[in-house]
């Protein structure tokens, strides 16, 4: 195995230039080396300017997305020597606002992640002597897959349709939602129908399914926008049919 | 849903479209297209064919298999058109070829079905 790698990193230096460049630099290529590791090593022997995030190294915390040889990955979950001869051309995630070098603007996805309120939501709370919400595995089983997402916008880079139209409300927003949805415990999915029904909601999606292709997590957001379509296909038809009984 | 109510009733047509093709077209194409010609069935004549299409099911069946396909196609051709060729500000325009077209070809079938004694 070579034992050294050419990374092309993207920089983009708002102050210094008008346009983003490349910038190679030689790695060591471990077997154990993910792109992350390489990036580090850039950092902390060669360039102490480059920007990037990273936070847990384990898949975890999402922060570490970035687009590798043209594909949305975990930088902390993709090995160098997959890509052994080279070179690894290393840039921001796709569709987003570029802030500096590797480093992408997060703050649309944010407004839509809180618009579709991805947490429990109850019409009152029951008293703490009441005891706790519980549930059976089989009521588990219906949302444990979509709570597996850890925000890192992978999916969003890889949408085509975001990448057209960036107000559509797009694949991790939307699986979350279902995330809460199918919680037995949670009691607002007539909220979370009124943004999701939107025109930017879950209509906006053209099933091209590169959203799930990509998941480091195995979310299925695909999946998740198609069964909520049909979810409020339904609704609509019960709003359309039976006006007095709608939501 | 006040934003767009038409959305949901043209994804149910695009779906179900979607289901009844899936299912139906590949068995009548395999009958009328490969085991007929082939002779790997005894292929049934004109008039027992006919006879089959004054039964009013058969009608409706095939009736409905074609709107719903049509209605499938312009769904699906509407989104290649506004993303494909990335020209949705004629959506107006796109909207009147894919449905119209769909509605059209609707009626066509619609009126020959029923010209069938």
């Amino acid at each position: 195995m070579a034992d050294r790698i050419t990374l092309q990193l993207a920089r983009y230096r708002p102050e210094e230039e008008p346009e983003p460049s490349f910038q190679e630099y030689e790695v060591p290529c471990r077997e154990d080396w993910v792109v992350l590791d390489g990036l580090n090593y850039v950092k902390d022997r060669l360039d102490g300017t480059l920007s990037y995030r990273w936070s847990c190294r384990m898949g975890i915390c999402g922060s570490c997305g970035m687009t590798v040889n043209g594909e949305p990955k975990l930088t902390c979950a993709t090995f160098l020597a997959d890509y052994v001869p080279g070179p690894v051309r290393v840039e921001p995630l796709r569709n987003f606002p570029v802030i500096r070098d590797l480093v992408v603007e997060l703050g649309d996805f944010m407004r839509k992640l809180t618009s579709v309120q991805p947490w429990i939501v109850r019409e009152e709370e029951k008293p703490l002597s009441e005891g706790e919400y519980r549930q059976t595995p089989a009521q588990l089983d219906l949302y444990q897959q979509y709570s597996m997402c850890i925000n890192c916008m992978l999916c969003y880079a890889a949408c085509p349709v975001y990448g057209l139209d960036p107000k559509f409300l797009g694949p991790a927003a939307i699986a979350l939602a279902q995330r809460y949805n199918l919680d037995s415990r949670d009691q607002g999915v007539g909220e979370r129908l009124e943004v999701l029904s939107q025109d930017e909601g879950i209509w906006g999606c053209t099933f091209v399914g590169d959203c799930t292709r990509v998941c480091p997590k195995n979310v299925d957001p695909a999946g998740a926008i198609q069964r909520y379509k049909l979810t409020a296909a339904l609704e609509w038809l019960k709003g359309f049919f039976v006006p007095w009984g709608a939501r | 849903m006040a934003k767009r109510p038409i959305e949901p009733f043209l994804w149910i047509l695009f779906s179900a479209g979607g289901v009844l093709a899936a299912l139906l077209i590949p068995v009548l194409l395999a009958l009328f297209g490969l085991a007929f010609p082939l002779g790997w069935l005894p292929a049934p004549d004109h008039a027992h064919l006919l006879a089959v299409l004054g039964h009013p099911v058969p009608r409706v069946v095939l009736f409905l298999l074609g709107t719903f396909s049509l209605f499938h196609w312009a769904h699906r051709f509407r989104y290649a058109l506004y993303d494909g060729l990335q020209i949705k500000h004629l959506n107006e325009l796109i909207n009147l070829f894919c449905y119209g077209g769909a509605m059209i070809g609707s009626a066509a079938a619609g009126y020959l079905l029923w010209q069938i004694p």
